[in-house]
C-alpha cells in the first residue's frame, strides 16, 4: 500500500467558537489517527528527522511503538531525551525542525512528528505521570537561574544525574515564556504545570520571587554551590523609538501578554490585574509573538485585530500553523506597511496610527531581501490599542551585576558550544545566549550545558 | 510566604507592616522597593522599602489605601502571610556628602523619603526636610523625621498643622533667603515633584525625584513601567525609580498612570 501524502488531519475548535473563548485551539489526535499517522513513517535507517530534532528525540523508535500501540514505550523514548514533550508537541516550529527534514517531505508531507509527541504525551498526562528515575545523590549542588525551558531542561537533566538542584526564578511562578507569554489557548497552563510537577518529583527545588543580581547575586550563588547555569531569557522588549510610543494603549507585547497570561487579566475583575482593549487593535510584527497578540486581542473582545508588518507573507517568522489560525479567526493582515507615528486624544490615549507602504529590494544581511518605503504612499489607520511586537532582547539584569561575565555586543552572555561562560563553573544557555530564538533550542542548550555540567563536577570532584 | 510580622496603622488609611523577608532585608538599601501580591488572585504591586533590619531579617513597608490592592492588603493583620514578595528591586540612592540637602516628602512619598533623609544624615550631609500632608491626621512619620533632620519644616493644604499651604513654598522661601542648597530630594505626588522641579531647575539646583509608575514584574521585562528621561525610553523598575527631575517628562507620567482608571473603578466596586 502507498503511503498517504498528507497528515492526518487535525482536529480543531472551531474559529467562530474559539474567538470567544481561551481554551485549545487543536483538539488532538485519536488513538486510531495516531497510528494511522505512526504507519506513515519509513522507518529511515539514517534517521534525517532526528538530526533536525535539537534535543536527539529517537523518532523513528518512538513512531513505531505508537504504529504498534505501545504507547507507553513511544513517551518513554521520548521522555529519555525531552523533559517537556506535551510542550514541543504544541509549540515546536516543528516544520523547520524534524518535519523540515523527514524523507516524506519529499513526497509530500512530512510524517505529523510533533502531533504524535503530543498526543502520547497528552495519553500519559491523563494515566498520571511517573516518577522519573534518578541517579544516586553525588553530593554536588548546582544553581539554575530562571525557570525557562533551558533552565527546565538543565535542571532535569543534571536532577537525574544524582546532583542537588535549586531553581532561581524572579516570577512568581516557574515557566519563563510558557508561563507568562505564550497564551492559555496554545499552551494550557494546566500542562505546563504538569510537566513541572513532573520535573519536580526529581527533588528539583523551584524558588520563585528571587531576582538573581538583586535578591542574590552570581557571586552569592558560587559560595553555596558547585556550578550555576544561567538560563535568563530575551525578556527585554524592543521599541521603534517612533513619535506616540508612550502612549496610553501602547503596550509592549510582553506587558500585555504577561497582564493576560501570568495575572490573568483575561478574568478581570476576579483577578487583580486590569488590561484594557479598544475596538481596534494594531499588533506590530509578524513572529509568534505577535500572532499570540493579534489572536489574544480578539479573544479580549476586538473588533478589529490587525498584524501590521514590514515585509511579506514570506518573511514572516511566525510558525506557518500561527499565521494560519489567525487567519482563519479573522486576523487582518497588512504587510509592507510600516508605522511610522502614533497620534493620540486630549487624554493621552491612542487614537491613530500613520503608515507607510513597503516594497521589497535587494536581500540584506540575514538574507531577506530589504524593505524600501514607497515614496508618498503614507496612510492612516484608526486604531486604540498597539501592541509593539518586534523582537525582545537579553535580559541585562545578569550581566549588569555580574562583572567577570563576558557579554557580547548584542549584550547576551558569551558561551562556548558546551555553554561554558567566561567564569569558572559558570554555564549559560537558552535566550541569554543566543538571543531571542525557539522553546526547543533553549531546551537543547539547556542540555548541552547540563552535560558539560556533570563533567565539570566530576572533574571537580576531590 | 512572607508573614506580617508588625501592623502599625499611622493615619486614616495609611498602614505600616513590617514583613518577614531576610534575603530581601539582606540586600536592601535606601531608594530600593519590593513588588508584593498578597494573594493569589491579586495584583503585583511596588511599595518603597521604607526600612529594613538586617538582623531581623525584615522590610518595613508603609502604604495608602488607594485601590482595591492597597485595601485588600490594609485587611491583614499581624501574623498573616503575604503570598509574593520579591525585591530589593530597583537601583539604590546615590548617597554621599553633598553638602546641604534638602529632603521633600509629600502624603506618602514621606514614606520613601524617610530611609533616604536617614541615610544623608549618617553620610554626613546637613539634613533640611520639608515634609506635608492634606492635613494634620494625614501626615506620617513626623516624629522619624525630625530625628534625623537637622531642621523640618512641616505644611498642610488646610493649616491644622505647621505652614499652611504646600511643602514648595518652603522651598521658595529657603531659596529666596539665599541658603546654601547643594541638593534636593523629592518624592510624593508627581503634581508635587513636578512644581519642585521646575522651582529647582531656574536655579540650576540638582533635584532628584523617585518616579511611580504601573509595574507588573518590576525586572525590566514588560516595559510598563516606562518613562520618558531626557528624551529617552527608561524602565523605572531597573534604570531609577530615581532620576534627575529635571529630564523627566511628568506630563507623560501622570497621563500614563491614569491608563486603567476605568479598570481601577470596577475592581474597587467589585
Ligand atoms: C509570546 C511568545 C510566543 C512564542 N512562541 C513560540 C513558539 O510557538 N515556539 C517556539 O519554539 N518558541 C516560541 N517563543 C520563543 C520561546 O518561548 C523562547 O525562545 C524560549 O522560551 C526561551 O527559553 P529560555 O529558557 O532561554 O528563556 P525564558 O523562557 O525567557 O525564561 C527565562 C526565565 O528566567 C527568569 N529570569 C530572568 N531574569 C532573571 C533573574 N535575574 N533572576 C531570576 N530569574 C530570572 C524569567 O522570569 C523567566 O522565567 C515564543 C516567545 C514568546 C515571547
Ligand atoms: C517604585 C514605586 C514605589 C511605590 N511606593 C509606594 C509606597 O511606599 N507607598 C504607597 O502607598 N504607594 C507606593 N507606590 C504606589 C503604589 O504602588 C500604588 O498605590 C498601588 O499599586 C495601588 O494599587 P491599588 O490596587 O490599591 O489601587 P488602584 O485602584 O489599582 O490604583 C490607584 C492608582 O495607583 C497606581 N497604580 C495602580 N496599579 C499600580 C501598579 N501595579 N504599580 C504602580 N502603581 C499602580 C495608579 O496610578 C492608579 O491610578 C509606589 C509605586 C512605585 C512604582
Ligand atoms: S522536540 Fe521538537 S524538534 Fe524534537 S522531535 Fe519533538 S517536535 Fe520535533
Ligand atoms: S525521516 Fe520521516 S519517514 Fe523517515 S524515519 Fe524520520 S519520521 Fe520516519
Ligand atoms: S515593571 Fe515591567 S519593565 Fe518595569
Amino acid at each position: 500500500m502507498p503511503v498517504k501524502k498528507e497528515k492526518q488531519p487535525m482536529r480543531e475548535q472551531d474559529p467562530k467558537e474559539r474567538i470567544k473563548n481561551f481554551r485549545e485551539v487543536p483538539l488532538g489526535y485519536t488513538k486510531e489517527q495516531a497510528v494511522e499517522e505512526a504507519k506513515r513513517c519509513l522507518q529511515c535507517k539514517d534517521a534525517p528527522c532526528m538530526q533536525g530534532c535539537p534535543v536527539g528525540i529517537e523518532i523513528p523508535a518512538f513512531i513505531e511503538s505508537i504504529k504498534e500501540g505501545r504507547f507507553e514505550d513511544a513517551i518513554n523514548e521520548i521522555r529519555e531525551k525531552n523533559s517537556l514533550p506535551s510542550v514541543t508537541g504544541r509549540v515546536c516550529p516543528y516544520e523547520v525542525q524534524c518535519e523540515g527534514v523527514c524523507t516524506l517531505g519529499k513526497i509530500g508531507e512530512p510524517v505529523a512528528i510533533g502531533r504524535l509527541e503530543r498526543f502520547v504525551a497528552d495519553l500519559e498526562r491523563k494515566k498520571g505521570i511517573r516518577a522519573p528515575k534518578k541517579a544516586k545523590p553525588t553530593g554536588k549542588k548546582v544553581a539554575v537561574v530562571g525557570s525557562g525551558p533551558a533552565g527546565l531542561t538543565c535542571a532535569s537533566d543534571l536532577a537525574k544525574k544524582g546532583h542537588e538542584i535549586v531553581v532561581f526564578e524572579a516570577l512568581h511562578e516557574p515557566g519563563g515564556v510558557l508561563l507568562y507569554g505564550i497564551p492559555e489557548f496554545r499552551l494550557p497552563k494546566k500542562i505546563l504545570h504538569n510537566e513541572i510537577d513532573h520535573i519536580k518529583q526529581l527533588d528539583v527545588q523551584i524558588r520563585e520571587d528571587i531576582v538573581i543580581g538583586k535578591t542574590l547575586t552570581v557571586t552569592d550563588l558560587l559560595e553555596k554551590f558547585d556550578a550555576i547555569f544561567i538560563g535568563t531569557g530575551a525578556g527585554l522588549p524592543m521599541w521603534m523609538g517612533i513619535p506616540g510610543e508612550n502612549l496610553n494603549g501602547v503596550y509592549s507585547a510582553n506587558e500585555f501578554l504577561t497582564r493576560v497570561n501570568l495575572m490573568k487579566a483575561y478574568k478581570f475583575p476576579e483577578y487583580g490585574t486590569p488590561i484594557e482593549i479598544g475596538d481596534r487593535v494594531a499588533t506590530i510584527g509578524a513572529g509568534n509573538v505577535a500572532m499570540d497578540c493579534a489572536r489574544t486581542a480578539l479573544r479580549l473582545g476586538a473588533k478589529k485585530s490587525y498584524i501590521i508588518y514590514r515585509r511579506s507573507r514570506e518573511e514572516a517568522p511566525a510558525r506557518a500553523e500561527e499565521i494560519e489560525h489567525a487567519e482563519q479567526e479573522g486576523v487582518i493582515f497588512r504587510f509592507l506597511t510600516l508605522p511610522t507615528k502614533y497620534t493620540g486624544d486630549d487624554q493621552g490615549h491612542v487614537r491613530r496610527m500613520e503608515c507607510l507602504k513597503m516594497e521589497l529590494g535587494e536581500p540584506d544581511e540575514s538574507g531577506r531581501r530589504r524593505p524600501i518605503a514607497i515614496e508618498g504612499s503614507e496612510f492612516t489607520l484608526d486604531i486604540d490599542t498597539v501592541i509593539v511586537a518586534i523582537g525582545q532582547r537579553p535580559n541585562p539584569l545578569i550581566p549588569q551585576t555580574t562583572r567577570d561575565l563576558e557579554i557580547t555586543k548584542w549584550g547576551t552572555i558569551k558561551t562556548d558550544e558546551s555553554g561554558r561562560t567566561s567564569m569558572k563553573g559558570v554555564f549559560a544557555g537558552g535566550d541569554i545566549a543566543t538571543g531571542a530564538a525557539t522553546v526547543i533550542l533553549a531546551m537543547g542548550a539547556g542540555k548541552r550545558a547540563a552535560e558539560s555540567i556533570d563533567e565539570y563536577l566530576r572533574k571537580n570532584v576531590t | 510566604m512572607y508573614e506580617i510580622v508588625k501592623k502599625k496603622e499611622l493615619a486614616p488609611d495609611v498602614k505600616l507592616f513590617e514583613v518577614s523577608a531576610p534575603l530581601v532585608a539582606k540586600k536592601a538599601e535606601p531608594g530600593q522597593f519590593v513588588i508584593l501580591r498578597p494573594d493569589e488572585k491579586g495584583e503585583r504591586i511596588p511599595l518603597t522599602i521604607a526600612d529594613f533590619n538586617r538582623e531581623r531579617g525584615t522590610i518595613t513597608i508603609i502604604f495608602q489605601e488607594v485601590g482595591k490592592t492597597t485595601k485588600k492588603l490594609g485587611y491583614m493583620e499581624k501574623g498573616n502571610k503575604i503570598l509574593n514578595f520579591v525585591g530589593p528591586l530597583g537601583c539604590p540612592s546615590e548617597i554621599k556628602d553633598y553638602g546641604t540637602v534638602v529632603c521633600i516628602g509629600g502624603g506618602i512619598g514621606v514614606a520613601p523619603l524617610y530611609p533616604i533623609a536617614m541615610a544623608l544624615k549618617k553620610a554626613d550631609n546637613k539634613v533640611i526636610s520639608i515634609i506635608g500632608a492634606r492635613n494634620k491626621n494625614l501626615l506620617i512619620l513626623e516624629k522619624e523625621m525630625q530625628e534625623i533632620s537637622d531642621e523640618l519644616y512641616i505644611t498642610t493644604d488646610d493649616g491644622s498643622m505647621g505652614h499652611h499651604g504646600f511643602v514648595s513654598d518652603i522651598l521658595k522661601k529657603l531659596i529666596d533667603e539665599g541658603r546654601k542648597i547643594d541638593r534636593v530630594f523629592a518624592i510624593g505626588p508627581v503634581i508635587m515633584m513636578k512644581v519642585i522641579s521646575d522651582i529647582t531647575r531656574g536655579h540650576g539646583l540638582k533635584t532628584i525625584v523617585s518616579l511611580n509608575p504601573i509595574m507588573v514584574d518590576g525586572t525590566g521585562m514588560c516595559g510598563g513601567c516606562r518613562v520618558s528621561v531626557g528624551n529617552e525610553i527608561k524602565f523605572a523598575c531597573v534604570d531609577g525609580p530615581e532620576f534627575d527631575a529635571h529630564l523627566v517628562d511628568f506630563d507623560s507620567l501622570m497621563r500614563r498612570n491614569k491608563r486603567f482608571l476605568k479598570e481601577e473603578k470596577i475592581a474597587m466596586n467589585e
